[in-house]
């Protein structure tokens, strides 16, 4: 078994397996394939980045979609 | 659906409607669907916040089922740095470049930094976003805001949510006359007549969320408001007679009958 990095989600704690990338992250998390963006620690990662960005130990992970408001 | 004006265009989209609609204060999702259909909208402003499966997926695929175009906004900001941001990340969740450009100054009045809004449209226009800014009712930041890159203007009627109408009609008349790109009027409509003065006053459009989505019956609200802005535009075109101190007679005085 693969060690586990502790990173955070929305402000939440989660764990992904080492070595992830935001692609592992998306299917782990049941992200729709359009709508939403992705920032890692402040940085926002283009959906075509998203196989080749790990996320390493510490990561923030900010998810967005749309709301209902403004 | 069918509309007596020419479509609003705005930095090269265009929409049938020149009612764009806010999802904010919303009861639920259906009554939501129900009110932009009857709106005829073409346009609809949304947040961006983070994802919630349920409340990001059904709100989705509800703007993408009525062919509706999305202007996220940048609602919760309060900062330049802030809005630039969440514009960025809307950018990339929904490929578009349009963002209505919200930043206000504190969470009590929500009255627009005008400040902070100018920073903001200078940095998303320069980036090539279609910037919608939102601001307060003057004519001279309505001028700076194009300046700045600005490719609509969305003056205040009133504060968001207070459904006080339009407080200056001189100055929005005068953003109105003035401007070179479309002036949307953005909060504080309260109801119809509210949206359409602001078409009589020469805007080219006006936006309402909490008018129609905190009405008794927000789908026949949103028809009327609609049926407003279309009537406001027409009025407008029209040409109204001046306003006078005293009563002008429409009938002649001549071939009057002598009955006495």
């Amino acid at each position: 078994m693969s060690a586990a990095t502790g990173i955070t989600v929305n402000g939440k704690p989660a764990q992904v397996e080492e070595g992830s990338t935001l692609v592992g992250l998306a299917e782990t998390l049941g992200l729709p394939d359009r709508g939403v963006a992705v920032a890692l620690d402040g940085e926002i990662v283009p959906r075509s980045q998203w196989a080749v960005t790990l996320i390493t130990e510490g990561s923030a992970v900010e998810v967005v979609s749309i709301a209902a408001g403004g | 659906m069918e509309h007596r004006y020419p479509p609003l265009v705005v930095a090269g989209h265009q929409f049938a409607s020149r009612l764009i609609t806010g999802t904010g204060a919303m009861t639920s999702l259906a009554m939501l669907r129900e009110s932009l259909i009857a709106s005829g909208t073409s346009l609809t402003t949304v947040a961006i916040r983070r994802f919630d499966p349920r409340a990001s997926v059904g709100l989705f695929d509800l703007l993408h089922e009525l062919k509706l175009e999305v202007l996220p906004n940048t609602a919760g900001c309060y900062s330049a740095r802030e809005a630039v941001t969440t514009a960025r990340l809307a950018a990339e969740a929904l490929g578009t470049k349009l963002v209505k450009v919200e930043v206000i100054a504190d969470d009590t009045s929500l009255l627009p930094d005008p400040i902070e809004t100018l920073r903001a449209t200078e940095e998303l226009a320069d980036a090539g976003f279609s910037v919608m800014a939102y601001l307060s009712d003057d004519p001279i930041l309505a001028r700076h805001a194009e300046a700045a890159g600005a490719a609509a203007v969305m003056p205040l009627g009133s504060p968001i949510g207070s459904g006080l109408g339009i407080l200056n009609p001189y100055n929005i008349q005068l953003i109105a006359e003035t401007s070179h790109v479309p002036v949307i009027l953005d909060a504080g409509v309260g109801t119809a007549s509210d949206a359409a003065l602001a078409m009589e006053l020469g805007c080219a459009g006006v936006l309402v969320a909490s008018a129609v989505n905190r009405a008794e019956d927000p789908p026949a609200m949103a028809a009327a408001i609609a049926g407003a802005v279309e009537a406001g535009y027409l009025a407008h075109g029209a040409g109204r007679i001046p306003r006078r101190a005293q009563a002008v007679a429409s009938s002649p005085s001549e071939g009057l009958a002598e009955l006495l």
